[in-house]
C-alpha cells in the first residue's frame, strides 16, 4: 500500500454539545442549527465565515444537507451528508480534513443531530435498511437489542466475558458521567443495579442498553494557522482510519474492521496504544466497547474480558475510557452518537474538559461503529488525536 | 408437547384488535415469501458463480451477476447465538410475550436472524423450516435437526400456523361426496367442532348419514347459491368460525362447444365463483374481525380449487373457467383479508375420485387424501396446497414455463 499524506495542518477545534433532552418537540433541524450555532460561538466565527459543511443526522427526512444549506441560510462551495451512524464522526474528520488540505474550504462546520420525538425510535427501526425490513425485524421486532444481543450471547460464550464484565464498562461510566454537567443519566450505578436490571433480550439487560434522545454535537475543522490566529485550542489528527463491511465471510460478528487498519493507525500516529492517554470508544453496547479494546490493540482477541477486569476505566484511574459518560450514560442522540466521544476528544487533547478532565491527557483514541444493515455494524473508524494550545 | 386448548373468552374482555408482525418487504424477498406459500426452503442461487446467499439482493455478492435463482437449499446448520426478545418495539409480539430468536450458519454458507424453536440450545444442529408468519410474509424457523419436531409442539410458532387443533371448522357443502373424510380428517386432528353446511335439507345425501354419525360435527342448512341462506347462517356461525372451508362445487365435464348453451356455465359460476364470493361477504367481515382473539381466533379460510384453474384444461374447459375466476376472487380475499392476518389457503387437486371424473385414468384423488393434504397445509400454515400426483405433476411442468404447458394443455384438444 502506498503511504498516503499526513493530515499535517489541520486541526479540529471549538467542539460543542448540545444538551441533550429524552424527547423533543422540536425537529433534527432545529437541533442541528443549536449545534451548528453553539460552535460557531466557540471558535467567535459568523456563519459566513463556513464554507464547508458535512452533517449526519436519521430524522432529517426528507431533508439532507442540501436542505439544510437552504434552511440554515448557508452558502457553501464544499458540502457533504454522511449517514453512518455511530462512524458519522470520524469518517467527517477524515472527508473535511481533506477538504481543507486541499483548499476546496476554508472552514468546515461537522455537525450531528437528531431529535426524538414519542415514537420516533420505533418507526426509524421498522425502516432501519432494507435486509433490516427484510431480515431482521420481522424476528421479533426488537431492533438493535436484538442484533447485539445474539453478538453478546456469542462474545460471552466464545471468549468467557461475564455479564459482571460489561457491568464494569457500563458502571465506570456512570461513574463519569455524574462529573459531565450535560450527561442525562445523573443517578448512580452500582454493579448490583446493573445486575439486577430486567432483562431486555438476554443477555442484554436495562442498562447495557443506550437511551434514545435528542440532541446535537458539532465541531469546526480548519488549518492550524487559522486557529492559531483565532487563539483557539486545537487538536491534531495524528491519524485516521476507516473501513466498511470488513470480515464479511465471519459467520457473526466477533470483530470489527478496526482490526484491518489498526497497524495502519499506529503507523500514521506513530505511536502504540500505549501512547493513548485517553480513548473514547462508540459504546452502543458494551460488547462493542469491548470488541475496540480488542480490536485497536489493547489486548489480544478475546482478552477483553480480562482487559477489562485488570483497569480501572474512569477518569482518574488507569485507562480512562469513555470519560463524559459515552451514550450508555449520556444517551444516545441518533447520529450525534457517532461524535458525542469526538467532542469529548477534542476536548481532553486541548484541556477544557473541566469536570471530566484526565490529568495530563495529550493523545486520544476516538473510535466510530456503525450500522447494524443486518446482523452486524458495518462502518468502523479511529482517528487519534493530538491536542496542542496556542 | 402438545399445546393445551385455549381457555374459553371472556366476553366482557374486550376483543383484540388484530395486530401483525412486520410486513415491509423489499421486492427480491418476496421471492421468499413465494416459497414459504408452499412450505419450501428457498435461497438466492447465483446461475453464474452459484454463490448462496441472504438476506435477498438484486445482484450476486460475489461477481455481482443480477443472474439469480430461487432454488430449494439444504436447510441444515447449527444456532451460533439466541436471545429471547422480552422488550419489542412492536405491538404484535410485545402481545405475545418473550420471543426467541437466533442466529443460525447454514451449511450452504450464509448466516441467518430466524425465530427459534424452544428446543433449540447454543450449537445444536437445526434444519430451517420457511413460512408464512400472520403478515403472510416469509419467516426463517430453526427446528431441532430430528424430523419428528414442528411448529405444532412450541406455543409460540404454532401462532404462525392454522392448526385445526381446538377450532371451530366449517365446511361448507355436506353434500360433496368429499365431505365426510374432510369431517374425519379434522375431528381427528383435535378440531373442537365442525359445522356442516347442506344445501336443500329436504332432499336425501349421501352423505348425510355419515357426517351425523360422527362426534363433534353438525349440519346446519347453507346453500352457497341463496345470499339469504348464506347470510342466515353467517349471523349464527360468523362470530366462531376459526377455518372456514369451501368445499361447494358445481361441476359438469366439457367445454365451449361440447355445451348447447350456458346453463351449465351459470350454475358453475352461481357456485363455485359467486358462492365463493357470497361466503366471503359474508363470513369475512366477522372473522377479520377476531384473528386477534388470543387462542380463540380465526386463522384460515380455505378453498379447493381444479388446478386447471392456473391453465385450462378442454375436457373440463368451462368448470376450469369459473375456477379461473374463483382462483382470481381467492388472489382479491388474501388482499382484503391480508391486514387482519386472516389466512387464505387454496388446496389445488387434479381429478378427483368422484362420479365426474369417472371416465378419467388414475390417478385421480380420493377424499381421504385431499383432507390430509388440508390438515397438513393448515398444520403447516401453508398458503398453496397442491394434492395429489396429478396437480403435483402440473404445477411443476407450469413452474418452468406457463406458456408450453398451456400448449401441452390444448394441443389436439387436450392431453388425455
Amino acid at each position: 500500500m502506498s503511504r498516503r499524506f499526513t493530515y499535517e495542518g489541520v486541526v479540529l477545534v471549538a467542539p460543542y454539545s448540545e444538551p441533550y433532552v429524552r424527547y423533543s418537540h422540536q425537529s433534527a433541524h432545529w437541533w442541528i442549527a443549536r449545534a451548528l450555532r453553539g460552535t460557531l460561538a466557540a471558535a467567535g466565527l459568523n456563519k459566513d465565515e463556513v464554507d464547508g459543511f458535512c452533517a449526519s443526522s436519521f430524522s432529517l427526512m426528507p431533508d439532507t444537507a442540501v436542505g439544510l444549506t437552504q434552511h440554515l441560510g448557508l452558502c457553501l462551495r464544499w458540502l457533504d451528508h454522511i449517514p453512518m451512524g455511530g462512524a458519522s464522526g470520524v469518517v467527517a474528520i477524515r472527508r473535511a480534513a481533506r477538504a481543507v488540505q486541499a483548499g476546496d474550504a476554508n472552514v468546515v462546520a461537522c455537525v450531528a443531530g437528531d431529535t426524538n420525538h414519542i415514537d420516533s425510535f420505533r418507526r426509524l427501526l421498522g425502516g432501519f435498511s432494507r435486509f433490516a425490513s427484510d431480515a431482521a425485524f420481522p424476528y421479533g421486532g426488537g431492533g438493535p437489542n436484538m442484533s447485539f444481543a445474539l453478538l453478546t450471547d456469542h462474545y460471552m460464550r466464545t471468549f468467557g466475558a461475564t455479564r459482571e464484565d460489561f457491568g464494569k464498562i457500563c458502571v465506570a461510566q456512570r461513574n463519569n458521567a455524574l462529573h459531565a454537567p450535560a450527561a442525562l443519566m445523573k443517578k448512580p450505578l452500582s454493579l448490583e443495579d446493573y445486575l439486577g436490571a430486567r432483562m431486555i433480550a438476554d443477555p442484554i439487560a436495562l442498562f447495557d442498553c443506550v437511551m434514545p434522545c435528542a440532541g446535537g454535537e458539532a465541531f469546526l475543522v480548519m488549518r492550524e494557522d487559522r486557529a492559531i490566529a483565532l487563539g483557539l485550542p486545537f487538536a491534531r489528527i495524528a491519524g485516521a482510519i476507516e473501513r466498511h463491511n470488513a470480515h464479511a465471510s465471519d459467520p457473526i460478528q466477533t470483530r470489527g474492521g478496526w482490526s484491518m487498519d489498526v497497524d495502519d493507525l499506529y503507523d500514521q500516529a506513530q505511536t502504540g496504544p500505549e501512547g493513548i492517554d485517553v480513548m473514547q470508544t462508540y459504546d452502543d453496547y458494551p460488547v462493542i466497547s469491548m470488541m475496540q479494546f480488542e480490536d485497536l490493540g489493547f489486548c489480544a482477541k478475546g482478552e477483553g474480558p480480562e482487559f477489562v477486569r485488570r483497569h480501572d476505566l474512569t477518569i482518574g484511574g488507569d485507562f480512562p475510557h469513555n470519560t463524559s459518560g459515552g451514550q450508555l450514560s449520556g444517551g444516545q442522540a441518533g447520529a450525534a452518537g457517532g461524535y458525542i466521544g469526538l467532542t469529548e476528544a477534542i476536548r481532553q487533547v486541548t484541556d477544557t474538559a473541566e469536570g471530566t478532565q484526565v490529568a495530563g491527557a495529550r493523545r486520544a483514541l476516538f473510535s466510530g461503529f456503525g450500522m447494524i444493515n443486518y446482523d452486524r455494524g458495518l462502518c468502523t473508524g479511529a482517528v487519534i488525536l493530538e491536542g496542542a494550545r496556542p | 408437547m402438545s399445546v393445551p386448548p385455549p381457555p374459553k373468552k371472556n366476553p366482557l374482555e374486550r376483543t383484540r384488535a388484530p395486530q401483525l408482525p412486520p410486513q415491509t418487504r423489499s421486492r427480491a424477498a418476496l421471492g421468499l415469501s413465494v416459497a414459504a406459500a408452499e412450505g419450501r426452503f428457498a435461497l438466492q442461487h447465483c446461475a453464474e458463480c452459484g454463490t448462496v446467499q441472504y438476506p435477498p439482493r438484486d445482484a450476486c455478492v460475489s461477481c455481482l451477476s443480477h443472474d439469480l435463482r430461487w432454488r430449494d437449499t439444504d436447510p441444515k446448520g447449527k444456532v451460533l447465538a439466541q436471545t429471547t426478545v422480552r422488550i419489542s418495539a412492536t405491538v404484535y409480539f410485545r402481545e405475545r410475550g418473550d420471543w426467541r430468536v437466533g442466529m443460525v450458519q447454514l451449511d450452504a454458507g450464509p448466516s441467518v436472524v430466524c425465530h427459534l424453536h424452544k428446543d433449540t440450545p447454543p450449537d445444536a444442529p437445526v434444519r430451517l423450516i420457511n413460512r408464512l408468519d400472520r403478515a403472510g410474509q416469509s419467516v426463517l424457523i430453526a427446528l431441532p435437526h430430528d424430523s419428528p419436531y414442528s411448529l405444532k409442539d412450541d406455543p409460540q410458532l404454532q401462532t404462525m400456523t392454522s392448526a385445526p387443533r381446538h377450532r371451530r371448522i366449517l365446511i361448507t357443502d355436506g353434500r360433496n361426496p368429499n365431505a365426510p373424510a374432510l369431517a374425519r380428517a379434522l375431528i381427528k386432528a383435535g378440531a373442537a367442532s365442525v359445522f356442516v353446511g347442506e344445501a336443500e335439507t329436504w332432499l336425501p345425501s349421501p352423505q348425510r348419514a355419515a357426517l351425523e354419525d360422527m362426534d363433534g360435527v353438525s349440519l346446519l342448512p347453507l346453500d352457497v347459491t341463496d345470499t339469504r341462506s348464506v347470510k342466515t347462517l353467517a349471523a349464527e356461525l360468523g362470530g366462531k368460525t376459526d377455518i372456514l372451508i369451501n368445499n361447494a362445487r358445481f361441476m359438469r365435464p366439457g367445454g365451449v362447444l361440447a355445451r348447447g348453451d350456458t346453463t351449465f356455465a351459470a350454475q358453475e359460476m352461481e357456485v363455485n365463483y359467486l358462492g365463493l364470493m357470497r361466503l366471503a361477504q359474508a363470513f369475512g367481515p366477522a372473522m377479520c374481525g377476531r384473528t386477534a382473539g388470543g387462542d380463540n381466533s380465526a386463522v384460515a379460510w380455505v378453498n379447493i380449487l381444479s388446478v386447471y384453474a392456473l391453465s385450462n384444461d378442454p375436457a373440463y374447459g368451462c368448470y376450469a373457467a369459473s375456477h379461473a375466476a374463483a382462483r382470481s376472487l381467492t388472489q382479491n380475499m388474501r388482499a382484503d383479508f391480508a391486514g387482519a392476518g386472516l389466512r387464505v389457503m387454496n388446496a389445488y387437486v387434479g381429478p378427483t375420485d368422484d362420479a365426474w371424473h369417472d371416465p378419467l385414468p388414475p390417478p385421480k384423488v380420493a377424499a381421504g387424501a385431499l383432507a390430509r393434504s388440508i390438515v397438513g397445509g393448515l398444520e403447516d400454515g401453508l398458503e398453496d396446497v397442491f394434492c395429489g400426483d396429478v396437480a403435483q405433476d402440473f404445477i411443476t411442468r407450469y413452474r418452468e414455463n406457463p406458456d408450453i404447458t398451456e400448449r401441452e394443455m390444448t394441443a389436439l384438444g387436450g392431453n388425455q
